[in-house]
C-alpha cells in the first residue's frame, strides 16, 4: 500500500515556479505593449460635495484613451454598488458608486478614471482632472460618531448602519443575583490586512466570440464573474473570471466588486483593448479596507471561584464610510467572544457606526482578535480580583470534552446556530502551560528579577468558527495519460492549496501525487464556488475534493473490473495502477482505464486509437451504456450543516524595559486543534504567519486618522508592518486533534489561527511584567507601544499616590 | 506631446538588451513590462519591502527607486537568472522549497537575490547574522521563522 500522504510535511508543488520567478501575478497578465492602463483620481478629503469636475486638461494628452466620471456610467454601472451580504439588522446600508456621485466619504474615494498608453501616463492625465469640491466635517472615530453631531450620510440617524442584540437569558437578573461583579472599557484600534501584492485587475474582451475575460487579484472569482455580469449586462456564460497567483489576500480581496474590477472590464469592452489596473501602496491604504476598529464595554458577574454567571456585553464597531460587506465582523465578534467559556447567561449588544473613513471588510481573524481581547481580559480581570492563577479561572469556565457537541445559544455568522462541534480544551491548557513553562515562571521571574529584569507571562484562549458553508465543488479528471486534473473554484493566495488537495486526491484515489494538477479560481473549471475566507479551504474545498475523488474511483474500479473479469470489491489502487489484490498479474493503470471509459470515433494517438468503439466495450450493449458518460471523472459538492470549531492557547514570556519600556519577546508558545492535519508543514506555516501579523496587531500597527480623515501612515515607511526584527525568534508550536465530525476528513480550518489571541495575550503579559512595579496597572487598548507603556506608567503612578 | 524617449542598454542575467523608455521609466517597471521579466515584483514603490530587489553587479538595489538609464554598464541579476543554466534551483532557492521559505511568493524574489548577495559576503552566517540578513524585506506570509531556517539551510547546502 502507498504511504497515506494525510498528516506528511510534504513539500509544496507550487513553490517551483515562485522560486524561478515564474508566478503569474495579475500584474505578470498581458504583459505586453499593446495593453492599456488605468489609474483612478481619488478624493482628497474625508467628506465633501463634488460641485464640478473638469476634464478638458486631460482629453488632448497624447496617449489617453479614456476619462471617466460617473455622468459616463450608465445602466446598472450607474448604480450603487451591491450590498454583498444584506442581514435584517443591517438597517441603514450603504454602499458607494464605482465613481463618486455627488458625494465623497473618505479619502481615496475613486472619482475618475482614466485609461491611457501606461501608467505614467494615466497618472499625468489623473494630475490634470479639477475637482471642485464643498468641504463636509467629516466623522473620524468610534467616538465622533457616537456622538453623532454630524453624519456621514444625511439619511442615516445616529451614524448607526445597524444595531444587533443576542442573548441567552435575562442578564441583568443574572447580574444582579451574581455575588462579584466587574465592569472593563476595551479598545482595539484600526490595522489591515497588508497584502504584499495589492488589488489588481486585467481584463480582454473577445469582440469575435462576445466574451470577457477578466483576471484579478480576488479571493473569489466566482463572486466577481457574477457582479461583472450583472453590472456589464452580459449572460453570465459570456464571463469568465481567472485567479492568477495572488500575493496574499488576509481578507482584503474578498470585498467585491471593487469599482475597479468593474471600471476595468467594462473599459476593455468599450474600447476593445486589454485594460490593466494595478493598486500602488498608497491607493491600497486609502482605497482598499481596513478592519479591527472597536470599543467595548463588559459587565461580567461572578462567583468565587470566578465561575462566569452573567456576561453583559456593549460594543460599537467602526465600519467606515460604507457597508458592502454587510456585519459579519461584529457577528463574529459578539458571538465568537465567548471561546471555549459557558457563562450561564450572555447578552452582547452592538452598534455598527459609519464613519468618514476606509471601509471595513474582515481581516485575517476577523472580529475574532477583538472578541478574544474582550474576553480574555475579562478572565484576567476576574483573576486578578480573585487573586487566583489566571489559567484555573479559565479552566473552570471552560466546556468539558464531554459537553460536545455545545449549542452555545447564538446564531453564528453564516445564519447557523453556534454550535461547537468538537473539541478538548483542558488538554489544550495542560499542554499550553508545559509548552511555556507555566508553573515554572515563578523562579524565571525571581531570576530575572534579580538581574534587574522585569518579565511577565500571558496566555490567551480562543475558539474559531472555520469552515463556513455554504458549499465548495471540485472536478477530478483522470486522462489517457494517467494524470489527474482537479479543479476547485475556491481561490488560493498561497496557502499550498495545490499541495493539501493533491496528497487529499492522491489517497483518495490512489494515484501517484506527482500526477495531480489542481486548479484554483478558475471559473472557466468551476464556475460553482464560494470563495477562500474564514479558514474554510481545506474543510470546504477539501472536503468536496474528496468526495469528487472517491467518485472517480468508483468509476474506476466499475471499468477496471470489467476490463480484469473481477469484482471492484477485490480490486486496489496503488501508485496509478489498478489490480486484483493477491493477483499481482492482474492490473492496468489509470490512464487505461481512462482509454477504456471513452469509446472514440476517431483515433489521433495511441491512447484514442486503443479507445475506438472498434476495440472497446462490449458489442452487445451502446458504446456509451445507459446512465454512463464517456470519460473519467468526478464532480462532487461539499455543503456543511454549519461550521467547523478549531481552538487553540498561546501564551508569551515579554520583557519590558523598566526605564525606556520596551517590549521584548522572550518566548512565544502556541497549542492549536485544528482537527486532523493535512500537511502539519502548511499548518504550522500558516501559524507562524499568523502569529506574526498578530504581534504586529498587538505592539506595532495601527491606522492613524488626524480630526479631518486623512490616514497620516499610508506607507510602510509609517505603517509598522514587523521585520524579521519585531517577530519572535522561534515560536514553539504543539497540536491536539479532535476530528470534526462534521466532514469526512475531520478536519477544521487553520488560517486565522495564529493571529486571533495576540492583543489578548500580549495584553496578559504586559500587564504581568509591569505588576510588580506598578500593582494594579491594567492594559485595556491595543496596540500598544513602548511609548503608550511608558505614559501608562506615569499615569498609574499618579492615580495611586 | 510625445515624451522623449532614451535608447539604453540593459544587461540581465547576461543577456543584452536595447530599449527606447522614458528618462523616468524605473527599472522595476523596465525589467518587468519592457522586458517580460515579471519574476521582480513591486510592493511598495518606495523602497520599503525590497519585494523588487535584484543584483547590480552582485550587490542587491531596490529596482522600484532605480531609474532604468541608471542601470545602464551594471550587471543585474534577477530572480530568473539564479537558477543553473540547466535549470538546477540555486543553494538559495534550494532551502526556500525544503524550508517552505514561502507562502504566496510575491516577496520571495526579494528574499532570494538578497540572501544570495548575503550569503556570498558571508557564506556561513551565525542565526543572528542570518536573521540580519533579511531584515531589509517585508513578508506578509510566513513570519519570517522558515525564512530564517532557509538562510541557515542554503548556508549548510553551500558548505
Amino acid at each position: 500500500m502507498t504511504t497515506r500522504l494525510m498528516g506528511t510535511g510534504v513539500q509544496r508543488v507550487e513553490d517551483q515556479r515562485f522560486l524561478r520567478g515564474r508566478g503569474r501575478y495579475a500584474d505578470d497578465i498581458a504583459v505586453d505593449p499593446a495593453t492599456l492602463h488605468a489609474a483612478v483620481l481619488r478624493s482628497p478629503h474625508a467628506h465633501a460635495r463634488i460641485v464640478d469636475i473638469d476634464v478638458a486638461d486631460v482629453l488632448d494628452v497624447e496617449g489617453v484613451h479614456a476619462v471617466w466620471t460617473y455622468d459616463d456610467l450608465t445602466g446598472p454601472m450607474a448604480d450603487p454598488l451591491p450590498l454583498l451580504i444584506p442581514h435584517p439588522a443591517l438597517t441603514h446600508g450603504r454602499t458607494q458608486y464605482a465613481l463618486a456621485k455627488d458625494e465623497v466619504n473618505y479619502v481615496g474615494e475613486a472619482v475618475a478614471f482614466v485609461v491611457a498608453e501606461d501608467r505614467y501616463v494615466a497618472e499625468d492625465a489623473v494630475g490634470r482632472i479639477r475637482v471642485t469640491y464643498d468641504v463636509l466635517p467629516p466623522v473620524v472615530g468610534v467616538e465622533a460618531a457616537r456622538a453623532a453631531d454630524r453624519l456621514v450620510h444625511e439619511d442615516v440617524p445616529g451614524n448607526v448602519g445597524a444595531r444587533m442584540e443576542q442573548s441567552t437569558g435575562d442578564v441583568e437578573a443574572a447580574l444582579a443575583a451574581a455575588p462579584r461583579r466587574l465592569t472593563l472599557d476595551l479598545d482595539v484600534e484600526r490595522s489591515a490586512s497588508m497584502p504584499l501584492e495589492g488589488r489588481g485587475t486585467v481584463a480582454r474582451w473577445d469582440p469575435d466570440s462576445d466574451r470577457l475575460q477578466v483576471w484579478t487579484s480576488t479571493q473569489t472569482s466566482t463572486g466577481v464573474r457574477a457582479v461583472v455580469a450583472v453590472k456589464l449586462g452580459l449572460d453570465l456564460r459570456q464571463v469568465d473570471v481567472i485567479t492568477p497567483d495572488v500575493g496574499g489576500g488576509f481578507g482584503v480581496k474578498i470585498n467585491h466588486p471593487w469599482p475597479e474590477e468593474l471600471l476595468v472590464p467594462l473599459a476593455a469592452r468599450t474600447l476593445r483593448r486589454t485594460v490593466k489596473f494595478i493598486e500602488d501602496r498608497r491607493e491600497h491604504f486609502v482605497s482598499s479596507a481596513h478592519e479591527r476598529g472597536q470599543i467595548h464595554h463588559i459587565e461580567v458577574g461572578f462567583d468565587d471561584e470566578g465561575r462566569l454567571l452573567a456576561l453583559d456585553v456593549r460594543f460599537w464597531h467602526d465600519h467606515g464610510a460604507y457597508t458592502p460587506y454587510g456585519l459579519i465582523v461584529p457577528i463574529i465578534t459578539s458571538t465568537q467572544l465567548l471561546g471555549p467559556y459557558k457563562p450561564d447567561v450572555y447578552r452582547v449588544v452592538f452598534e455598527s457606526l459609519y464613519t468618514n473613513t476606509v471601509m471595513v471588510t474582515p481581516y485575517r481573524g476577523a472580529g475574532r482578535p477583538q472578541g478574544c481581547f474582550a474576553m480574555e481580559r475579562t478572565m484576567d480581570a476576574i483573576a486578578a480580583e480573585l487573586g487566583r492563577d489566571r489559567t484555573e479561572v479559565r479552566a473552570v469556565n471552560f466546556i468539558q470534552p464531554d459537553e460536545f457537541p455545545f449549542d452555545q445559544g447564538l446564531i453564528f455568522q453564516d445564519g447557523r446556530e453556534l454550535e461547537y462541534d468538537s473539541g478538548d480544551y483542558p488538554a489544550l491548557l495542560e499542554k499550553i502551560k508545559t509548552l511555556v513553562g507555566w508553573d515554572d515562571f515563578p523562579a524565571f521571574r525571581a531570576e530575572m528579577a534579580a538581574q534587574g529584569r522585569r518579565v511577565g507571562i500571558g496566555l490567551a484562549c480562543y475558539v474559531e468558527g472555520t469552515g463556513v458553508g455554504p458549499y465548495e465543488g471540485a472536478h477530478v479528471h483522470i486522462e489517457t495519460s494517467g494524470k489527474v486534473k482537479v479543479a476547485t473554484g475556491l481561490t488560493t493566495q498561497g496557502q499550498g492549496h495545490a499541495t493539501v488537495f493533491a496528497q487529499l486526491v492522491a489517497d483518495e484515489l490512489g494515484c501517484r501525487f506527482d500526477d495531480v494538477e489542481v486548479v484554483t479560481g478558475d471559473t472557466r473549471r468551476m464556475p460553482y464556488a464560494v470563495g477562500t475566507f474564514a479558514s474554510r479551504a481545506a474543510v470546504m474545498s477539501g472536503s468536496a475534493i474528496h468526495l469528487a475523488a472517491r467518485k472517480t474511483k468508483e468509476k474506476v474500479l466499475r471499468i477496471a473490473a470489467e476490463a480484469l473479469e473481477a469484482s471492484p470489491d477485490d480490486l486496489q489502487v496503488v501508485d496509478g495502477v489498478v489490480s486484483v489484490k493477491g493477483s499481482p498479474g492482474a492490473a492496468i493503470d489509470l490512464g487505461t482505464v481512462a482509454v477504456l471509459s471513452n469509446p472514440l470515433r476517431y483515433a489521433f494517438d495511441e491512447a484514442s486509437k486503443a479507445a475506438t468503439q472498434f476495440t472497446v466495450g462490449d458489442p452487445g450493449k451502446p458504446p456509451v451504456p445507459e446512465d454512463e458518460e464517456p470519460g473519467l471523472e468526478g464532480t462532487d459538492f461539499y455543503s456543511p450543516e454549519r461550521s467547523t470549531f478549531a481552538s487553540g492557547m498561546h501564551a508569551v514570556i515579554v520583557e519590558t524595559d523598566p526605564l525606556t519600556a520596551e517590549i521584548t519577546i522572550l518566548k512565544y508558545a502556541v497549542v492549536h486543534d485544528c482537527g486532523r492535519l493535512i500537511n502539519p508543514m502548511i499548518v504550522e506555516g500558516q501559524i507562524h504567519g499568523g502569529v506574526a501579523q498578530g504581534v504586529a496587531g498587538a505592539l506595532y500597527e495601527r491606522m492613524v486618522y488626524d480630526e479631518s480623515g486623512q490616514l497620516l501612515n499610508a506607507s510602510f515607511m509609517d505603517f509598522l508592518m514587523p521585520y524579521v526584527t519585531e517577530v519572535p525568534d522561534g515560536i514553539d508550536i504543539d497540536h491536539l486533534e479532535t476530528p470534526s465530525p462534521l466532514n469526512p476528513l475531520g478536519i477544521k480550518g487553520a488560517g486565522e489561527a495564529g493571529v486571533i489571541p495576540s492583543a489578548a495575550v500580549f495584553a496578559s503579559a504586559i500587564e504581568d511584567a509591569e505588576g510588580l512595579s506598578s500593582p494594579g496597572l491594567t492594559i485595556t487598548a491595543m496596540p500598544i507601544s513602548p511609548s503608550e507603556l511608558f505614559h501608562l506608567r506615569l499615569a498609574h503612578a499618579e492615580e495611586t499616590s | 506631446m510625445s515624451e522623449p524617449l532614451l535608447e539604453v542598454q540593459l544587461s540581465v542575467n547576461g543577456v543584452v538588451h536595447d530599449l527606447r523608455v522614458p528618462a523616468r521609466r524605473l527599472l522595476s517597471d523596465a525589467l518587468r513590462h519592457d522586458l517580460g521579466l515579471t519574476g521582480t515584483h513591486v510592493g511598495c514603490e518606495h523602497g520599503v519591502c525590497g519585494a523588487c530587489t535584484v543584483l547590480a553587479d552582485g550587490r542587491p538595489v531596490r529596482a522600484c527607486l532605480m531609474f532604468a538609464v541608471s542601470a545602464v554598464g551594471l550587471n543585474l541579476t534577477t530572480v530568473e537568472g539564479l537558477a543553473g543554466a540547466d535549470g538546477t534551483l540555486s543553494n538559495v532557492q534550494q532551502a526556500f522549497a525544503e524550508c517552505h521559505g514561502l507562502q504566496c511568493g510575491f516577496c520571495t524574489p526579494g528574499f532570494l537575490t538578497t540572501i544570495t548577495a548575503g550569503l556570498r559576503d558571508n557564506p556561513q552566517p551565525t542565526h543572528e547574522q542570518a536573521r540580519d540578513m533579511i531584515a531589509g524585506n517585508l513578508c506578509r506570509c510566513t513570519g519570517y521563522q522558515n525564512i530564517v531556517k532557509a538562510v541557515e539551510r542554503a548556508a549548510e547546502l553551500g558548505a
